[in-house]
């Protein structure tokens, strides 16, 4: 499903530059999830960038379902991320002045997807992530787990090929991260592939597979005790 | 452009922000209105300008004696040259051919009485004539005629605020005033569009006057008026034909440039319409103005609304709009408030300019308006410059990386 190839990235700091990523090989299999770890500053942020193709790799060759990812302007990257791509936010990223229901409905109206089609998918996945009743809440009146639902129901709507969570679980507290890891593992379960990324070693457990890195460079690549037994 | 979809999207997302919407509207609104009021006002200000000068006949000129300043066949310098009946008659006999009207003008002050009424006015002593020359409006009764000049009556016309002042509502016409001790009857009430000043002013036959004052023959000054179709050019041969004259007769050096004073309203107005042309510069300025003021503003609340959505602008590109859909929303949502409100505006300050109505007169502000044309374009110049102003913010924050605008604060 994802394969990355010899990538490379790094930053200018003034006149010296940053080599953040030296040099990633990884393949993803379709319906994995996988957690991507790190200390910070390890470069696992700038990995799931590229991914996400909210930034652009120096280097190297980056697959998607089959599609290389490369030459992106911004129209195109739009249309990539919108039809292959579903994001999970730390910080949820819904918009305040949307209810939770035209919150998931708006990846398909960039679609184009008519507003009555809309609706209908929204709310299905609404009830997927046990928030129907909620669906007329704004944001603000919903607590931390139930916003993280509503931002995984969006990030599936547009039934995209991969999902990106960078620190799902950042800003919640344990049983909450539990209980939004275990619907992420459903959602695998369901065939979804995902990565995760996160800091949390509990976190990390709950998913198939660990990718480690340190320093710009896949430090270990290994299945967890799950991943083994789903072998 | 005109999707539907994108428009239920754009009407929602105003709906839903309200002080947002209201707060680039009320710019707008207000920058409009301002604009419409000031211009208005600038207006209405110069048309009393118009009327208060341009309210005598264009063809008049004034004479008015002086003092010699050169020694002349004769006589010594210094001396005071005085008009009299034959200089009248002799320029009646002798510029037929230029002349339109002419009188007298014999200024005094006097208190006029009736019964417990009394204030001070000014007399102005003059023959038939000067009805045409000041473009006076008889209101009640009439002006002067020859017969009240040959008879020497002591008949007054008098202006519509002295009326108000003594008669109140009574009728005036009929009834005898006191001017300063004499009894004069009044023959009519007059009211002129020159002005308060000029309808305070009390007309009396100039022969009467000069009966009064010692059966003398003088005259202060006086006025003439030249045929209109002599046209610019004429009317300053006239002018140097009877200054010459007079000059010749009151035996006063041709190279004098005192002795005897000319004033063509001619020359006055096109000085006048030089100051009214000043004074619609400075109403443009004004408008210029707070349009620049009403722009900046409008612009400073653009950018502060692109500002305000950057991070809802990235949510958007992270879940797959275009660059171009996202300048497109901000675009044709502040197009479409800034017209919206602009049209409040402008059929606001309209509304206002015609409620001042004539109740800003004393103010020297008459029948404020703006011309719709000039309205219509200032709206459209600040809905352009309000849809630049916000084009150039959205334009960045959609290119900002998605990534960068959803970076936590």
């Amino acid at each position: 499903m994802i394969r990355l190839e010899d990538i490379h990235k790094s930053y200018k700091m003034g006149k010296s530059s940053l080599h953040v990523l030296k040099g990633i090989n990884v393949e993803v299999n379709p319906g994995e999830l996988v957690a991507i770890m790190g200390s910070s500053g390890s470069g696992k942020s700038t990995l799931l960038n590229i991914l996400g193709m909210l930034d652009v790799a120096d280097r190297g060759h980056y697959e998607l379902d089959g599609i290389t990812i490369k030459n992106l302007n911004e129209k195109r990257a739009a249309r990539y991320r919108n039809n292959l791509l579903g994001f999970v936010f730390q910080s949820f990223n819904l918009i305040n002045y949307k209810s939770a229901l035209e919150n998931v409905a708006l990846p398909l109206y960039y679609k184009g997807i008519s507003r009555k089609e809309r609706q209908k998918v929204a709310m299905g996945l609404l009830e997927r992530v046990g928030l129907k009743p909620w669906a007329t809440h704004l944001p603000n009146e919903l607590s931390g787990g139930q916003k993280q639902r509503v931002a995984i129901a969006r990030a599936l709507v547009s039934k995209p090929k991969v999902v990106l969570a960078d620190e799902p679980t950042g800003a919640l507290d344990s049983t909450t991260s539990y209980e939004v890891m275990n619907l992420i593992k459903e959602i695998n379960a369901e065939g979804k592939t995902i990565l995760v990324v996160t800091h949390e070693r509990d976190i990390s457990q709950m998913c198939n597979r660990i990718i480690k890195l340190k320093d710009g460079e896949i430090a270990e690549d290994s299945l967890t005790a799950n991943g083994a037994l789903n072998k | 452009m005109f999707d539907r979809d994108r428009w239920i999207e754009i009407f929602e997302t105003i709906r839903k922000n309200k002080l947002r919407t209201v707060l680039s509207g009320f710019t707008v609104a207000l920058g409009i209105y301002i604009f419409i009021i000031l211009f208005g006002l600038g207006n209405g200000l110069k048309n009393t300008f118009q009327e208060f000068f341009l309210d005598d006949a264009e063809n008049v000129i004034f004479v008015y004696p002086g003092r010699t300043s050169i020694p002349y066949k004769g006589f010594k310098s210094g001396r005071v040259i005085e008009f009299d009946n034959s200089d009248i008659a002799d320029i009646k006999n002798n510029f037929s051919y230029y002349l339109e009207y002419i009188s007298p003008r014999i200024f005094s002050r006097v208190t006029a009485t009736y019964q417990n009424e009394s204030d001070n006015y000014r007399k102005l002593s003059v023959g038939p004539d000067h009805q045409y020359i000041e473009k006076t409006v008889i209101m009640y009764g009439r002006y002067l005629n020859e017969q009240d000049l040959n008879d020497r009556k002591k008949y007054a016309v008098i202006g519509r605020l002295v009326a108000l002042d003594l008669f109140e509502k009574q009728d005036a016409v009929g009834n005898y005033i006191d001017l300063n001790g004499i009894a004069y009857k009044v023959i009519g009430v007059f009211q002129d569009s020159g002005g308060d000043r000029i309808e305070r002013i009390i007309y009396t036959p100039y022969t009467t006057e000069q009966l009064i004052n010692k059966n003398t023959d003088e005259i202060s000054t006086f006025a003439v008026t030249f045929k209109k179709n002599l046209g610019h050019a004429g009317s300053l041969i006239f002018e140097n034909e009877l200054r010459k004259f007079l000059k010749e007769k009151k035996a006063i050096s041709p190279k004098d440039p005192r002795g005897v004073y000319l004033s063509n309203l001619a020359d006055e107005l096109k000085q006048t319409q030089q100051f009214a042309g000043v004074l619609q510069t400075i109403v443009s300025i004004v408008g210029i103005g707070t349009l620049i003021a009403g722009i900046i503003g409008i612009s400073n609340i653009m950018v502060f609304v692109v500002k305000e959505r950057t991070k809802e602008l990235g949510i958007r590109k992270a879940l797959g709009a275009s660059p171009r859909s996202v300048i497109n929303m901000v675009l044709q949502e502040s197009i479409l408030i800034t017209t919206f409100s602009g049209y409040v505006g402008l059929f606001l300050g309209i509304l206002t300019l015609s409620g001042f109505g004539d109740s800003l007169e004393q103010y020297f502000v008459k029948n404020p308006y703006i011309n719709l044309n000039t309205a219509i374009f200032a709206t459209v110049v600040l809905i352009i410059c309000g849809g630049i102003a916000g084009y150039i913010p959205a334009k960045r924050a959609a290119s900002i990386k998605p990534i960068v605008a959803l970076r936590d604060e």
